[in-house]
């Protein structure tokens, strides 16, 4: 089974957010897999267990995206797609055109992913990369199974399960309970080393970049406003809940 | 002015709030232009009134079979031919897992750009997005093609109902072919339970809750507060509860009138998942817990003595 893993390196969740100058700053951050990726990278190496193949990750980003990849191939994926040319970056339109030319470049019988990325969370790359393709898509699973063409998933619905069977070819998306992401074991990572990664332009993949160009743009980012400490109640513990439901109703009028 | 489609949602035979919320933005995007609904299912027509009263111009009604369940096929369809029918300028859709899954693959038919999980609306209009789950925001605004954005439930306030107002009910009739999934199976985990993304309030534990019979305790409260129950990281991981009710960075975002943090030390991964929340309260043993920096309230003590206390509070006034 050709199996593709579409992956993009994020934040580490416990990073605090600095804006410098409108752009957010990357000093001193640590990155990591998005997590939901992570899941897909997993559930991707368990079929090719299972089913035999070869797991694929494909990204778009920058040069630094380069350390998440290796991470995925450490945990036992085969090879990878870097697409690192700025003129293909833009917004959740254009990196949909852009993986869906990689795909068609590489060729899959399933793809994974994350149902979003913890960074943009806009969760618009699964579905936009699936009907760039013409292919199916299930979103949030939890459990996946495949058996010849026929694939069965369940999946996470606002707090309920759905149960639905699709064929081969599809693209899944991955939520979290889907799988507990093996570590990259010693040997893992120094095999990873040598494991192909191929980096991709516009020209490798036949595209410009007016026909990706970004349908949105980002006028400003901001941070929060930064929530004046509030009030610790004391006196004892009876008297405090009795305050704290009149300080609720009268005072914050929330119930 | 622009011409506006929202396209509303029925869940367990109900009009989802969200909807209303999407006309309330529908309305801040028309700038004075006309604003349309399109309802799917049986009984589509019947929420045709509630959807008038909330300013919705004319409402397109499609029943179909395949449109009882969703699937991002006959949903696709569905929306891409309502579309191509109302012809707008914009297209709003609640955040939810209808609208989050097939706005996305519908814009990708289209060829639009889609700004989702919108939080506010500026003039322009200018849309306004959490990013890292809300530990910052961004401004985005559309530089060709038409605008389509998802709202993330309890943003933009609902109008209040004009009963005056009405709707012009069009029933269209859809095609839809070629079905690629079929849903064998819905199991109800939430089944008379308040959903997490919509809750006005939300009783949550982390790890000081201990098990999953502890999460028992959050429930009493949060039945007598008609509540939603959530948790954190921690607690999903040590299996307390399932990770459906997972609140932070990974997991859900959300956005109540009133958060109740119980044995929640308040990582910043959850903190990014309900810092947005209107009123905080914090339960916890530790005083130096970090969750009491955000916290509009806080209860130093431990949640099992005091949750029960609050409960007992509650029913006082509210039962």
């Amino acid at each position: 089974m050709n199996i593709l893993v579409v992956l993009k390196q994020t934040f580490d969740t416990e990073e605090k957010i600095v804006i410098q100058g409108g752009n957010i700053s990357e000093d001193g951050v640590e990155f990591i897999i998005n997590p939901y990726d992570e899941y897909a990278v997993e559930e991707a190496i368990k079929l090719k267990e299972e089913h035999g193949g070869e797991v694929t990750v494909v990204s778009v980003g920058p040069d630094r995206a380069e350390s998440a990849i290796r991470t995925a191939l450490a945990m036992g994926a085969d090879k990878a797609v870097l697409v690192d040319d700025e003129s293909l970056f833009g917004d959740e339109f254009t990196t949909a055109k852009v993986l869906a030319a990689v795909a068609k470049k590489v060729g899959f019988d399933i793809i994974l992913g994350g149902q979003m990325a913890v960074d943009t969370g806009a969760g618009q790359g699964g579905p936009r990369l699936a009907e760039e393709l013409g292919i199916n898509h299930v979103s949030t699973a939890v459990k996946l199974e495949v058996n010849g063409s026929q694939v069965r998933v369940e999946r996470d619905v606002e707090g309920d399960l759905e149960v639905v069977e699709t064929s081969l070819p599809v693209l899944i998306t991955a939520q979290q309970g889907l799988n507990e992401p093996r570590y990259p074991s010693l040997p893992g990572i120094m095999k990873a080393k040598k494991k192909p990664l191929e980096r991709l332009s516009a020209n490798d993949l036949g595209l410009s970049a007016d026909e990706v160009a970004a349908k949105t743009e980002i006028v400003d980012q901001f941070l929060p406003p930064t929530k004046g400490a509030g009030r610790i109640l004391s006196g004892d513990l009876s008297a405090q809940a009795s305050e704290l439901v009149q300080l609720l109703r009268n005072e914050a009028k929330v119930i | 002015m622009k011409k506006v489609l929202v396209l509303a949602e029925v869940r367990d035979g109900q009009l989802r709030n969200v909807s209303l919320e999407a006309l309330a933005a529908a309305q801040l995007i028309a700038d004075g232009g006309e604003v349309v609904a399109g309802v799917f299912g049986a009984n589509a027509a019947a929420h045709a009134a509630t959807l008038g009263h909330h300013g919705a111009a004319m409402v397109y009604t499609a029943e179909h079979e395949a449109l009882a369940q969703y699937t991002p096929d006959a949903y696709t369809q569905a929306v891409t031919q309502l579309i191509e029918l109302a012809a707008p300028d914009a297209v709003v859709l609640g955040h939810t897992a209808i609208g989050r899954d097939v706005a996305p693959r519908v814009a990708a038919r289209l060829g639009y750009g889609l700004v989702s999980d919108v939080t506010g609306i500026e003039a322009g209009p200018v849309f306004i997005r959490p990013i890292y789950a809300g530990k910052a925001f961004q401004k985005r605004k559309f530089v060709d093609g038409k605008l389509f954005v998802t709202i993330r439930p309890n943003n933009i306030a609902a109008g209040a109902a004009d009963e005056s107002k009405s709707a012009t009910v069009v029933p269209v009739d859809l095609e839809i072919k070629d079905l690629r999934t079929i849903v064998k199976e819905v199991v109800r985990k939430t089944s008379g339970k308040v959903d997490l993304s919509e809750a006005k309030v939300i009783v949550s534990g982390g790890r000081g809750v201990k098990s999953a019979e502890g999460f028992q305790t959050l429930q009493e409260l949060a039945d007598v507060l008609g509540a939603a129950v959530g948790a954190s990281r921690g607690a999903c991981d040590a299996d307390y509860c399932d990770y459906s009710l997972q609140i932070g960075q990974t997991g859900k975002v959300v956005t109540p009138d009133l958060y109740i943090a119980c044995g929640i030390s308040g990582a910043i991964q959850h903190l990014a998942g309900m810092s947005s929340s209107k009123v905080i309260v914090a339960i916890n043993k530790d005083p130096e817990a970090p969750i009491f920096q955000i916290a509009d309230y806080g209860i130093v003590g431990d949640l099992f003595e005091v949750v029960p206390l609050l409960t007992a509070e509650f029913k006082k006034v509210l039962v």
